[in-house]
């Protein structure tokens, strides 16, 4: 498998000219997740989004062969279950150590099933709940990554367009080259019914792998993280329309440019100099 | 008469075809699961559940209940005697006399029936009902005459070869409906079916009064065995005696009639229901249905077979989703059949295999899984709404005398008022009581309801186990539909936490308090109450009278719906039917409040929160609805209870 992007451009050229759906290979990467009001372990909302968006790329056929839900960890996990509740035959697991750093087993494996798109949630609902699986993944094997995804709206000619989630349910669509990472964002459309009789039937799939312990996680102190009190806001809205904007809107980020016509050149300076100037870069 | 050996050549066909027909019915019932049945004893008790239990819903409607005596008491003797006197030939002119008896009776039974049928009411289906009536006057009016020789009214040989002829020709007609209609699918399968169907019903303890669900739990290990369903995917999958009861359906629509569903123009009937399911038992499309239909929805689509998988072609999910579970239908069938339980079974494959729960079921079933609570609330601010209340928690004091089941009430605002008047009342009264504060879970009501038996075995076990920790005598609690878990769902879990305990609704421990005399009332001088029977509290567990009481307690006159006690239409809450919330032309909290205001009434007194909130949803101007332990409260007297003004500065602030 190619390891950097423009490789991919060069090897993919005929793939996906004939027929795109039924030989896409999609990985839908899930973990297990925390209900947020009573931190019992559940199928995690953004990761079984996630697995419906493969679900629907894959023709929804239920035998999921084009499809691959893929969890790292303890395959004894019953929350796993409630993903295959979703229609699914089996659920692939890497078992290692609870202790491993995962990223590893996990790229060897993407790399050598020889994935088009991967999905992933874009942060999980316990452990580290960093995020940066997606980023990582895409930096061991080399793809480009999207981030929040929504949909997926086409696969042709080895390119997808893909829409990506925006504040205040805005959309980008972007055009990608396959092979790559995608986090799928709370925008997407939710997972359908996870049902007893398939999750219990299911299969799991276990492949037991190694990884390196995670040591810098290992040193690391777990605690209930405590609410803390919160100012109440003030909303100065005189409209209705306005109180639905305030109550709505996702904080944009203030300041920013958008540079659409500069040189590219000049574009890079800009995010060099911001990277810079966040201390992102020394 | 001439062709002396044609009758009993005759009638010995129609016998054997019977015959022949039977055992291709029974073959098809047998093709359902099996389920445990002791067949000698319920052959047994057969007659006795004819005489009473079925007989005392028939004989809600007179006219009939009279009719069908007369019509099938005297087909069943005229038909032994035929046996004897024309088949076998035994001359004996008391026996002769005795069927010329039995004849006439049929023959003015009949009568009867084919006057009802002149201006049929729409409930009952028309098609080859509308013929049953001439042919039972066929059968008995033919047989009549042809008995008259052997009675020596007329001579032998009397009559001519024309009256042998229309002699002959009524005969088949009528032996064709009564003998061979019977067994072949014509509108006299009823009595076949229906006998065996008394004899081996699914809910034997129905008989005795009962007050189970045929929800039996679900066997859960099936989903890993190889070809196991959970549910009921095709009609085999029902248990063969639930197969035998739809085959039973007289098509009287007195189902029909009753449900909440099909006045709200949702798309459910019933009889229609029923009757799809005798087309998918025995194979075939609903094309020769001749009764009103799923509303919205046409008739002769359907299409079904033992093995098909009902809901793809047969029923439309739909159907099965708008059912409130209100037992309206079951209460009035008088074939006994149960639509409830064969709807959940339904829609457990629906829940449990396919994941079809629609509207907001799925949330829901995940909130519960989640959270023990159906809207996902922290479980651990189950008791929040009794802050201020300071109650004994079962974990503190281990026992009491009154377990106080708080139910799901606790998260709804409007419920709290509910839980709140009970407890102020529970303390007027010195109750020995606790609750389970935060160790209490969702009963499982409505995930049962919706088809998830998993998670309600789940919740079930888990609620078991938090009772068998601690001593108590009674259970009490303000909601219907954990009162019918907990007494009538929960003994299937082999636990012995609630052996010899009482499991008593609020209306029925306050009226207990009242007679009594632990608790004073002032008398209401308010304006006209009405009073509304949650379906839970009096189709499933036979409570009328303690709620009434209690109103009456307090010199309450009850201005009564006209739909009331048994025959009490649904609030529209139960069975996850606001969940689910298929679309229909009206809605049936509407309808229901309609009934209430009709009395005049300005208050509706009810004993449940999900009626409060769905009744409460109507718009108004209505009538204003509370609950019991709120009108108790409001007219307790008691001088160490805080001065009511308070109470209600309180409330506001909540
Ligand atoms: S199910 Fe019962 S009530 Fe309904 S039509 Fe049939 S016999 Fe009558
Ligand atoms: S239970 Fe109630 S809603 Fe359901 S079919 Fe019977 S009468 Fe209709």
């Amino acid at each position: 498998m190619p390891s950097n992007l423009p490789e991919v451009i060069g090897m993919q050229p005929n793939q996906f000219n004939v027929d795109v759906a039924n030989k896409l290979k999609v990985v839908s990467l899930v973990s297990v997740g925390k209900h947020p009001q009573s931190g019992r372990m559940r199928r995690a909302d953004q990761d079984s989004r996630a697995v419906e968006l493969g679900l629907k790329l894959t023709g929804d056929n239920h035998s999921g062969e084009s499809l691959t839900v893929l969890h790292a960890g303890d395959p004894s996990e019953p929350s796993l279950r409630s993903y295959a509740g979703m229609g699914l035959k089996s659920v692939r697991v890497l078992q290692l150590d609870p202790a491993a750093d995962a990223i590893l087993p996990l790229g060897q494996h993407l790399q050598q099933c020889g994935a088009d798109i991967v999905l992933t949630g874009v942060r999980a609902e316990s452990g580290e709940s960093s995020g940066m699986v997606p980023y990582q993944l895409a930096e061991k094997l080399g793809w480009p990554i999207v981030p929040r995804v929504a949909d997926i709206v086409s696969v042709k000619g080895g390119v997808a367009e893909v829409l990506q989630a925006l504040p205040r349910g805005q959309r980008r669509s972007v055009m990608v080259r396959l092979p790559f990472i995608a986090s799928v964002d709370s925008a997407a459309p939710e997972a359908r019914q996870s049902a007893f009789g398939p999750a219990s039937r299911a299969l799991m799939d276990i492949e037991v792998v190694s990884a390196s312990v995670d040591d810098v996680r290992q040193a690391w102190e777990e605690a209930a993280a405590r609410k803390r009190p919160k100012r109440l806001k003030v909303v100065k809205a005189k409209t209705a329309a306005e109180r639905f904007k305030a109550a709505t809107a996702k904080s944009q980020g203030d300041g920013g440019k958008v540079m659409k016509n500069e040189s590219a050149a000049e574009q890079a300076q800009a995010i060099f100099d911001l990277l810079k100037e966040e201390g992102v870069l020394r | 008469m001439s062709f002396e050996w044609l009758h009993p050549l005759l009638i010995a066909t129609a016998l054997v075809l019977a015959v022949i027909g039977a055992v291709r019915r029974v073959n098809l019932w047998r093709a359902g699961k099996p389920d445990r049945i002791n067949l000698i004893a319920g052959l047994m008790a057969m007659p006795g559940r004819y005489l009473h239990d079925l007989h005392d819903i028939v004989e809600r409607d007179k006219y009939m209940s009279k009719t069908h005596a007369a019509t099938g008491g005297g087909f069943v003797l005229s038909a032994l005697l035929i046996i004897l006197v024309h088949l076998l030939g035994i001359d004996n002119q008391i026996l002769a006399w005795a069927l010329l008896a039995a004849l006439a009776l049929m023959f003015v039974g009949a009568l009867f029936v084919f006057k009802r049928r002149l201006n049929p009411p729409s409930r009952i289906s028309k098609g080859p009902w509308m013929r049953l009536p001439k042919s039972l006057l066929a059968f008995a009016g033919a047989f009549f005459v042809l008995t008259l020789p052997a009675a020596g009214v007329l001579p032998e040989g009397s009559g001519g070869v024309l009256l042998t002829v229309i002699l002959t020709v009524l005969i088949i007609w009528g032996m064709g409906e009564l003998f061979f209609g019977m067994t072949w699918g014509g509108p006299m399968k009823h009595a076949f079916a229906g006998a065996l169907h008394l004899a081996f019903h699914r809910r034997q303890e129905r008989f005795g009064g009962g007050r189970s669900t045929g929800l039996k739990p679900v066997d859960l290990s099936l989903a890993k065995e190889i070809g196991g369903v959970l549910g009921v995917a095709k009609p085999t999958d029902f248990k063969w005696n639930q197969l035998l009861g739809f085959d039973a359906c007289v098509q009287c629509g007195k189902c029909e009639a009753m449900c909440p569903a099909f006045a709200a123009g949702q798309p459910l009937n019933p009889k229609k229901l029923i009757q799809d399911m005798v087309v998918g038992l025995a194979g075939g499309t609903d094309a020769n249905y001749a009764g009103s239909p799923y509303p919205g929805k046409e008739v002769g689509n359907a299409k079904g077979g033992p093995d098909h998988i009902i809901t793809d072609g047969l029923i439309d999910p739909e159907t099965l989703w708008s059912c409130t579970t209100c037992r309206a239908c079951v209460e009035e069938c008088p074939m006994m059949i149960e639509h409830v339980d064969a709807i959940v079974d339904m829609r457990r494959y629906l829940t449990m295999e396919r994941g079809k729960t629609p509207n907001k079921g799925a949330e829901v079933l995940d909130n519960i899984i989640a959270t023990d609570n159906p809207n996902g609330y922290a479980p651990a601010s189950r008791t929040n709404w009794a802050a201020d209340q300071n109650l004994p928690l079962m974990r503190d004091v281990k026992q009491a005398e009154v377990l106080f089941w708080v139910s799901d009430g606790a998260f709804d605002m409007r419920s709290q008022r509910i839980l709140r008047a009970f407890v102020k009342l529970l303390k007027a009264a010195s109750v020995d009581f606790a609750v389970l504060g935060d160790e209490e879970l969702d009963s499982g009501d409505v995930a049962r309801r919706l088809g998830d038996d998993a998670t309600f075995q789940s919740l079930a076990k888990r609620n078991l186990e938090v009772l068998s920790q601690y001593k108590f005598s009674k259970i009490v609690t303000t909601d219907p539909h954990a009162y019918h878990c907990l007494r009538n769902e929960y003994s299937d879990f082999g636990s012995d936490a609630l052996d010899g305990v009482e499991v008593l609704h609020h209306t029925t421990f306050l009226n207990q308090l009242v007679q009594l005399g632990r608790l004073k009332l002032n008398n209401f001088s308010g304006a006209k109450v009405t009073y509304h029977d949650p379906c839970y509290l009096g189709r499933y567990n036979g409570e009328y009278e303690a709620p009434r009481e209690l109103l009456r307690s307090m010199g309450i006159e009850i201005a009564e719906m006209e739909r009331s006690g048994f025959r009490s239409r649904c609030c529209g809450g139960g069975g996850g039917a606001p969940i689910t919330d298929i679309p229909g032309e009206r809605r049936i909290a509407d309808m229901r409040m309609e009934d209430a205001s009709s009395t005049g009434a300005e208050l509706v007194a009810v004993g449940c929160q999900q009626c409060t909130a769905m009744l409460e949803g109507v718009v108004e101007p209505r009538p204003e609805v509370k609950d019991i332990a709120e009108i108790l409260m409001d007219q307790l007297v008691d001088p160490s209870v805080e001065n009511p003004r308070q109470d209600r500065l309180a409330e506001e602030v909540h």
